[in-house]
């Protein structure tokens, strides 16, 4: 595959991931948009980890705490945990079934939402309601989908 | 080895940022670009708009136009009576030997149609730093208070409404002036009166007005409105909620106030007003 041809998608899809995470929505369906960007994120590690590794999930990170309103840092270091992950499991990630995977994608949202709770709680305590935890839902029932579309945009 | 530098790499950026300023100019530069996302997000919804009102016809407009016109003349009489009132008032707090601020300015800001993070009441306006937008400043919509605004970038602004958990504004009753604070509920349409004593004198249906103490909101303008609660004749104190007059909701324009920070001498300016030399 053409070296820039990818880079160029793999921009495209984040930037559109990006839009995706802060698309209005009516109230009911608000709290379940999952953390699309994340998403993508670990499909490009996942598919082609020798050109998407931390140093791009950590700027990214940094991107989505400007354009989220978040303390610089959160989700920088969310995501190089999380793509770290993906990049040392990437092999046996690609063998499994989707609903393996989806699994694993659960955690992965789990692991990032606990890390947000954290992050909240450190700065003020604040109480969280059951929809707190609805984007990670979403995101895993979602996975397939995205995974699906995202390599026939891959290999388009 | 990667993942050791990316990690200590967050953990600074996340000590800096919550123990000091010094990283605005990297949010401030960073967020050109994500500002230009939050347009992008937007464009369909204010297309809609313009192209909605475009194609409202003439008919409407007319009608629009008359109602518009019929509550100016509305407007304009209360205006009257409202200038003679504030004369009064100052002539009043002349001789209680107080001084009164007066004079705002207003910034009209456009709400962009963004969803940030869901649990969280935050808005974003379409007005930043290039207009003078400066963190702290009260935000009102036509109705009542809306927030105040929490990050100004370049070229949009958070704003924190009214109803976020992390939010208080001093507000009093404005049917006897009781003092309290009205804490974000987290729930939009709610506000919560926590710190009232067992015997205040509080009612559904009260108008709560800002207090202006504290000095972050501009004093008298509409909060909100003492929601019911069941009345006991024992000590417990019910739990008094309010909704935000606002349409926090609803609205697309809302106003940035710069208050004037000059206090009002007492008695001399009173012949130098601008209204008094017309007479």
């Amino acid at each position: 595959m053409n070296n820039s041809y990818s880079a160029m998608r793999i921009f495209i899809t984040l930037l559109f991931a990006m839009c995706l995470r802060i698309m209005p929505l009516p109230d009911t369906l608000a709290p379940l948009n999952p953390d699309w960007v994340l998403l993508v994120l670990i499909y490009w590690s996942l598919a082609i980890p020798e050109h998407v590794g931390i140093a791009h999930a950590w700027f990214l990170g940094v991107l989505v705490d400007v354009l989220l309103g978040r303390h610089f840092g959160q989700n920088a270091l969310i995501y190089s945990l999380v793509i770290y992950a993906c990049l040392i499991w990437h092999k046996q990630l690609r063998q499994f079934p989707v609903v393996q995977q989806s699994a694993f994608i659960f955690l992965c949202l789990l692991f990032s939402q606990l890390l947000f709770f954290w992050f909240k709680n450190v700065h003020a305590s604040v109480q969280i309601t059951g929809i707190f935890w609805l984007p990670i839902f979403s995101g895993t029932v979602l996975w397939p989908f995205i995974y699906q579309l995202m390599r026939s945009i891959r290999r388009l | 080895m990667r993942l050791l530098i990316a990690i200590i790499a967050s953990i600074t950026l996340l000590i800096t940022d919550y123990r000091s300023e010094r990283l605005f100019p990297l949010r401030a530069t960073l967020s050109v670009l994500t500002d230009s996302l939050k347009y992008a997000v937007d464009l369909p919804v204010s297309l809609f708009d313009k192209v909605s009102s475009e194609l409202s016809s003439y008919d409407t407009l007319k009608k629009e136009n008359t109602s518009l016109r019929q509550e100016q003349l509305i407007n304009r009489t209360q205006l009257l009576k409202f200038d003679a009132l504030e004369k009064e008032n100052i002539r009043l707090r002349a001789l209680l030997e107080n001084s009164f601020k007066l004079g705002e300015q207003v910034l009209i800001a456009e709400l962009l149609s963004i969803n940030l993070v869901a649990d969280e009441h935050i808005m974003i306006v379409n007005k930043g730093t290039r207009f003078g937008v400066h963190p702290q400043q009260p935000v009102l919509d036509v109705n009542g208070v809306v927030g105040q605004v929490f990050r100004a970038l370049p070229f949009s602004s958070e704003i924190m409404l009214i109803t976020d958990p992390n939010h208080a504004i001093p507000v009093q009753v404005n049917r006897n002036g009781l003092l309290t604070i009205a804490v974000g509920s987290g729930i939009s349409n709610q506000l919560n009166l926590p710190y009232l004593p067992n015997n205040a004198d509080i009612r559904p249906g009260d108008l709560l007005i800002t207090s202006g103490l504290g000095g972050g909101f501009p004093a008298g303008y509409p909060v909100g409105v003492v929601d019911d609660f069941p009345q006991t004749n024992n000590k417990t104190i019910p739990h008094i909620t309010a909704t935000p007059k606002s349409l926090l909701d609803r609205k697309r324009e809302v106003l940035i106030v710069w208050g004037s920070n000059a206090l009002m001498p007492l008695t001399t300016p009173l012949s130098k007003t601008p209204a008094d030399n017309e007479q």
